[in-house]
């Protein structure tokens, strides 16, 4: 299976057929065939990928070319696949979050008029992002890395209409474009040092520029090594949303909900995460770049953790949630734990696409409301809703034994020991996310689906509306108009979703229970990673201290970032079941810092203001006074005004008169004569 | 393939004698015919071509398809003709284009059809001629020819400024070209007669003759590219060409000015031009930055389009003064990339154009409401335009950033904003005209696509795609040229 290459080949080109063919016919031939040969395609796709891990589990793995792009300098920039250990974990929770994520559409975006055309985005989105995981060079996993940008952008402004979808978007794309800027000169840097992009030849030959500095800057030395990473992690930055490029990432929750899951929370994101874990010979020579990555991920765990908690919006909940578990995976990187990374990638895939899908499923049975304040007591209406959103904010709170609780602890474990500068101040905001993961979790569940039921109450306008007010300054378009009505018509009950919504969230629900149980044990610990993640000194460590999954359970009970999360959760119990009164006293009594939350740091604005506008007037500038002024205006017609005036003058000579001309005649030659008579003399 | 080849000869006249032929079908029933007998030329003309592909040895470095007759024997002046893996490109580019205008024009022009296919054949011939002439009259003849037609163009058929935008190219390219003459009869006269431009390649000089020729020649592609900071005739120029001329301006005429500088400047001053790599480097990033900001503020889409020209054109300079096989080749796949996405930008730009009568993006909004096919190829070539992976814009931009990278990491620095900007101003446009609402009457009045403006639109779109898919037969072409060429500039001509 794995060896060949045309069964290898089908694996991304399945999905590009379906989202070719949905994409073209998808309008004439209808919807039943735009969703079955999408999932027709992904359904392929993922059954390959089960018999390709067969084969990586039985020792195999391959490495070679599809074909040849171009050829430069002798040099071949190929196309190919890389498949091991970790490009089959990618493959297999990319193709099956994505069969998921079709069904779960069917129900979705049944009244949607852009059906098939959702359906055609989501199986090209497959298609890139398999080429991403499955490249085996730097070429390629920037095509992938481009393309996948390119559908986020295409399915963040699916809703055309809505000016806050196609400014995010645009916002999303370009945010997107600064970290590619930095992938760029990180794979210059690959190219003009090691001549190849190959990952194999460049792994191989990392060693050999271990001591080699390069000066950027006059008088200031850099390893190579370091730059090389740092250049390739702000790539990551952009795509896995780290602080400061992830401003991009709450609001591309302006797209459809099931692409909130798949692209945005499971798959898309954790690129970056992929993306280290891939360059694990490089970065393991570089503390700099190491210590590097650990602190943008504390930063991002940390922070964007504390936004979630001032959040109305369902999704935005689950968005800033998702900033801040990429954090997480990023510090493992930082860490050394390459490995914990991965498997908190696995395992949050899992469980966020359940927060993301049980909160679609709310949507729909709110009919289309976000606030939650306007939610409540739902368990009653959403009982399967319900329970899965509930193992699925156990999981992200890192509860034993869910699956988030095993990758989330051995995180925090592996920053403890690690030995990257810094990681003792990311081990306590490690811990004290842990806590803002609890609360925000839970107030989530008990806000949306216990307590009181709000859904007719009107002291709320539309969190939906309210939450884009703010950053549209320049869209002075009408939001409301666009938006069809949303929530419930008076006295209207919610009511539980389809099965095409709920079976995918139960299938996903159970591996978000038991996924970190049963893979703890080889992912971290055993030889499953051995052939494509260089092992550290931290995996080295945390191995002697690990005596199974059970213990890991029974031992995490007695560990600080159980009763943090625990604390966390009884917090929220507290403010939203006990005392409803209570949040909206503390968010009196802490007006400025709940000010600074809801304000997100102020960084779009600051962006709004420093990059976009400021951009926009550096061109009028330029334009206005470098062309049209200086360069047209003195340069261009001053010369034909210099030409004119010259010959206006020489014009005034040749007046057509014949006396001037004779009279000009005579003097002229006896100005001549005058001359020649003295120089003869 | 020896002097007994008439394939180039062919794809000058057999273009030419369509054009003076359609010249004739004048009369207002001879519309149509007039427009059938372009098009059949036009292919004629394509077709012509195409031996130039199938028969091209990429192995060999030197002029293939070579032709010979002399013709002003007192002064040594040969019709010579002769393409090589820099050169042969663009012919084909250009006869391909030229079908493209000829279809967009079909029922968009209705005033003087019969002059107006006419000069566009007749121009896609001289170019054919600039890009095949070997001989250094025989190349000026049709260098200055060729703009006669666009002048026309731009004159007959152009906006209401057409009379300020054509003075003021004149006023650019006239220096530049009397220059240019003035550096070819010294070369005349260095080589005891020979106006061979590969003689020229040969002939030793010294440093001092070397910079002079280099500034000669510089003063007059600069223009063409067009480089920062003689650049600004080029936005006013798009504005006032009607659809075609500006697919021409941009896709093809730009290009003259880039191939000048491989054919003379790094050649016969191969020192000069490393001595002076700095500062062309300097320029192009100039160009690729300050262009690109502000492309981000024009409000008129033509404008927008020409800046983003400008801006991409500066990765072709770029690319030749690093002196790599990267940066050389992937200048020249920008260029021939660049030619279709511009080409692309600006039909699409004229398909609005007929239907609104507006150039302004304000005057947009909401167009994929109404016109989803276009929207479809908008997005297309906007993330083309935006150097996108898998689209041929990714490939020259990508390859001059892997050459830029190699001789200094602010040049990939610089370059690489590209990346964020062209994005920017590109999607920032696409977003404003495509995207939204409905923004008022004439927009929801809008028709999609017909099949004739579905048919231009694809067949850029499948090249687009199919270039930046598989670029290697591109540039398996350039290599021996581009590397004969790397090796003689490496060489120099002081020793």
């Amino acid at each position: 299976m794995i060896q060949n290459k045309l069964a290898l080949l089908a694996i991304p080109l399945l999905p590009l057929l379906g989202a070719v063919l949905a994409g073209f016919f998808g309008r004439a031939l209808g919807r039943t065939f735009a969703h079955s040969v999408t999932i027709l395609g992904v359904t392929g796709a993922f059954t390959l990928s089960c018999f390709v891990f067969q084969d990586v589990q039985a020792g195999q793995a391959f490495n070679g070319a599809v074909y040849t792009w171009l050829v430069t300098d002798g040099i071949p920039l190929q196309v190919g696949f890389l498949i091991d250990s970790l490009t089959v974990t990618m493959m297999l929770v990319v193709t099956f979050v994505s069969l998921m994520v079709h069904i779960y559409t069917i129900g979705y975006m049944a009244e949607d008029e852009g059906y098939t055309r959702f359906f055609a985005y989501i199986s090209l989105f497959t298609f890139s992002m398999l080429m991403l995981v499955m490249s085996n060079n730097f070429l390629q996993l920037f095509f992938g890395w481009e393309a996948v940008g390119l559908v986020s952008y295409l399915l963040i402004g699916f809703w055309y209409k809505r000016p806050t979808a196609i400014y995010a978007n645009l916002k999303a794309f370009l945010v997107n474009r600064v970290g590619d800027f930095g992938f760029l000169l990180g794979i210059g840097l690959i190219f003009a040092y090691f001549g190849t992009l190959d990952y194999g030849t460049v792994f191989s030959q990392a060693a050999k520029f271990k001591d080699t500095l390069i000066e950027v800057v006059p008088g200031w030395h850099w390893a190579l090594l370091t730059a090389i990473c740092i250049c390739l992690f702000i790539g990551a930055m952009g795509k896995s949303a780290q602080f400061p490029l992830h401003v991009w990432l709450p609001d591309s929750m302006e797209g459809p909900t099931p692409i909130s899951a798949l692209i945005h929370a499971a798959t898309m994101v954790t690129a970056g995460i992929f993306m280290v874990a891939r360059m694990s010979p490089l970065f393991e020579m570089s503390q700099t770049a190491l210590a590097f990555v650990l602190a943008i991920g504390s930063i991002t765990a940390f922070f964007m953790a504390l936004i979630a908690i001032v959040q109305y919006d369902i999704k935005r909940v689950v968005a800033y949630s998702t900033l801040s578990q990429l954090g997480y995976m990023t510090m493992a990187l930082g860490a050394g734990a390459y490995q914990a990374g991965i498997f908190h990638l696995m395992t949050h895939a899992f469980f966020k696409a359940v927060l993301f899908l049980g909160a679609g499923s709310v949507i729909i049975a709110m009919h289309h409301e976000q606030d939650m304040r306007k939610m409540g007591g739902l368990r009653k209406y959403l009982p399967i809703t319900y329970f899965t959103v509930l193992i699925g904010a156990l999981a992200n709170a890192g509860f034993p034994p869910f699956a988030g609780f095993f990758s989330k602890d051995s995180i925090i474990e592996a920053i403890h020991m690690s030995q990257t500068p810094g990681h003792i101040i990311a081990y306590y905001a490690a811990l004290a996310g842990v806590f803002v993961g609890g609360l925000y979790s839970f107030r989530l569940v008990f806000f949306a689906f216990h307590g009181k039921e709000r859904f007719h109450d009107d002291a709320y306008g539309h969190a939906h509306d309210h939450a884009h007010d703010k950053h549209d300054a320049h869209d002075k378009h009408d939001d409301h108009a666009d938006h069809e009505h949303h929530g419930l018509a008076p006295g209207e009950k919610p009511h539980e979703t389809p099965w095409v919504v709920t079976l995918p969230l139960i299938l996903l629900a159970i591996p978000s229970v038991l996924i970190g149980w049963m893979a703890i044990e080889p992912m971290l610990y055993g030889n499953y990673f051995i052939d494509s993640i260089v092992p550290t000194d931290t995996m080295a460590m945390m191995k002697k201290e690990f005596h199974g999954a059970w213990a890991m359970v029974t031992h995490g009970l007695m560990t600080p970032p159980f009763w943090l999360a625990l604390g966390g959760a009884a917090t929220a119990w507290y403010c939203y079941i006990l005392k409803p009164e209570l949040p909206a006293k503390i968010r009196a009594a802490f007006a400025a810092p709940v000010k600074l939350l809801e304000e997100k740091y102020y960084f779009d604005r600051f962006n709004d203001w420093f990059f976009a506008a400021g951009a926009r007037n550096l061109g009028r500038g330029l334009w206005k006074f470098g062309d049209v002024t200086i360069i047209d205006g003195i340069m261009v017609n001053g010369t034909a005004k210099l030409i004119g005036w010259f010959s206006g003058v020489a014009r005034k000579v040749q007046t057509g008169y014949l006396y001037t001309y004779a009279f000009t005649m005579i003097i002229g030659v006896f100005g001549f004569l005058t001359i020649v008579y003295f120089k003869l003399r | 393939m020896q002097s007994s080849s008439i394939t180039l000869s062919l794809t000058i006249w057999v273009p030419i004698l369509a054009g003076v032929l359609t010249l004739f079908l004048n009369s207002e029933r001879q519309k149509d015919s007039a427009r059938w007998v372009a098009l059949i030329g036009s292919i004629l003309g394509l077709a012509v071509a195409i031996p130039l592909w199938t028969g091209f040895d990429n192995a060999s470095s030197a002029m293939q398809f070579v032709e010979r007759t002399s013709w002003v024997s007192r002064f040594n002046i040969n019709y010579a003709l002769g393409v090589d893996g820099i050169s042969m490109l663009f012919v084909l580019l250009n006869s391909f284009t030229t079908i493209l205008v000829v279809i967009a024009a079909w029922e968009v022009i209705q005033d003087k059809v019969s002059q107006y296919l006419a000069a566009f054949l007749i121009m896609s011939g001289l170019i054919n001629g600039v890009f095949a002439a070997t001989d250094a009259i025989l190349f000026y003849l049709f260098f200055e020819a060729m703009l006669i037609p666009m002048f026309l163009i731009i004159g007959v058929w152009g906006g209401p400024r057409r009379v300020y935008a054509a003075v003021k190219f004149f006023l650019y390219t006239l220096l530049g070209s009397l220059l240019m003459l003035a550096a070819l009869i010294y070369l005349y006269n260095v080589t005891n007669g020979s106006f061979d431009i590969s003689d020229y390649h040969r002939v030793p000089l010294g440093m001092t003759a070397q910079t002079l020729l280099f500034f000669a020649f510089f003063a007059s592609f600069s223009v063409k590219v067009p480089m920062w900071p003689v650049h600004t005739w080029l936005p006013d120029a798009h504005v006032e060409a009607p659809t075609g001329g500006s697919v021409i301006l941009a896709a093809i005429t730009l290009k003259i000015g880039a191939y000048g500088f491989l054919r003379f400047n790094l050649p016969i001053a191969p020192d000069a031009s490393h001595a002076l790599a700095g500062f062309m480097i300097t320029l192009s990033l100039i160009a690729v930055v300050y262009i690109g900001f502000v492309a981000l503020a024009q409000t008129d889409m033509k404008k927008l389009v020409a800046y983003s020209s400008i801006s991409h054109m500066g990765f072709v300079t770029l690319g030749f003064f690093i002196f790599n096989a990267q940066g050389m080749e992937g200048g020249l796949v920008q260029m021939v990339s660049h030619g279709f996405i511009s080409a692309a930008m600006f039909l699409c730009i004229g398909v609005l154009y007929d239907r609104v009568h507006s150039r302004e993006i304000s005057a947009y909004g909401g167009v994929v409401n109404t016109m989803p096919k276009f929207a479809f190829f908008a997005v297309l070539f906007g993330m083309a335009n935006s150097g996108l992976p898998a689209t041929s814009g990714f490939v020259g931009e990508f390859m001059v950033i892997l050459g830029a990278m190699k001789v200094n990491f602010w040049f990939a620095f610089a370059a690489a904003i590209t990346l964020i900007l062209g994005a920017a101003y590109t999607l920032w446009m696409v977003k404003r005209v495509v995207f939204g609402d409905i923004a008022n009457d004439d927009v929801r009045a809008l028709k999609d696509l017909n099949g004739r403006e579905m048919l231009f639109l694809s067949i850029l779109a499948i090249a687009v795609l199919v270039m930046g898919i598989w670029p290697q037969p591109f540039t398996d072409v350039m290599h021996s040229s581009v590397d004969a060429l790397l090796k003689h500039v490496a060489t120099g001509k002081l020793n």
